[in-house]
């Protein structure tokens, strides 16, 4: 069974650049999926993303119901007043029963789970957010460098979300 | 299915290695799974083991997140107990199926 030529994924660098639940999870869930493998993740948070780790804001992200081919409702619909706030509700009751954790509580799963958090410096700089605005299991702030940098290593993955 | 012999008993395993039949386990086959998985079982371990075992009797689908709200052990425990991938790990020593949950 052993194959020689196989190379395991050993670190998942996950960066997250959007702030809508679908992604932010979608991200979470492939880091803590790492983890139960037994295989390192972090997640560097960048522009919009930087919303999933800011403490006011956390429990307020949407889905996306404009421009999103996918929510199968004509555009204009998904525009309306409380389609957004409607539409997360139901997704939010879905991943409950599937066993996902809200954001804040992922968080604090991810951290116990050893997966690294990191708020991109440039973003946080333009956004103007102070570090006391971020949950406490942030494990810093990074430059692209400084993340690159902890990417080394045979069997690393990035991967842009 | 392979047939595997652990501790002198002779069990059917699944290609991962994950036992077949749950109630072909005892302690003595878990202690040997935990061996090969190199781990050194304590109580605490056991502790987490009966819970995962009970649990799977009970047809319940297992998540990490459920291991963490347990009482038996928190997440940060369990990974300290078990570093290289818990669940799984904590399964096949527990003899029950590989749990199917992402979280």
């Amino acid at each position: 069974m052993e194959n020689t030529n196989t190379k395991p994924v050993k670190k998942m660098m996950l960066i997250l650049s959007k702030a809508t639940i679908e992604n932010v999870y979608a991200c979470f869930i492939l880091a803590n999926g790492a983890r139960m493998e037994g295989i390192e993740s972090e997640i560097f948070f960048t522009f919009f993303g930087l919303e999933a780790i800011q403490k006011k804001k956390l429990d307020h992200l949407h889905v996306a119901t404009v421009g999103n081919p996918a929510m199968h409702i004509p555009t204009i619909l998904g525009g309306l007043p409380g389609m957004e706030a409607l539409a997360t509700k139901m997704m939010k009751s879905e991943m409950e029963k599937l066993d996902i954790p809200p954001v804040g509580e992922f968080l604090e799963m991810l951290t116990a789970s050893g997966t690294k958090l990191w708020a991109c410096k440039l973003a946080i700089d333009m956004f103007k957010i102070k570090e006391e605005d971020l949950v406490d299991d942030v494990d810093g702030v990074l430059t692209v460098g400084g993340f690159y940098e902890r990417a080394q290593g045979d069997g690393t993955h990035l991967l842009f979300i | 299915m392979t047939e595997k012999t652990f501790a002198g008993y002779c069990v059917k395993c699944n290609e991962l290695g994950y036992l077949m039949d749950t109630d072909e386990w005892n302690r003595e086959i878990g202690l040997e799974i935990a061996k090969e998985e190199e781990i050194a079982m304590t109580d605490k371990h056991w502790e987490v083991i009966d819970w995962l075992r009970d649990q799977c009797k009970q047809e319940v689908a297992l998540s990490v997140r459920k291991v963490g709200k347990s009482g038996v052990v928190d997440i940060k425990g369990f990974y300290q107990l078990f570093p290289k991938g818990p669940l799984k790990t904590a399964s096949k020593i527990a003899g029950i199926p590989k749990p199917v949950s992402c979280i």
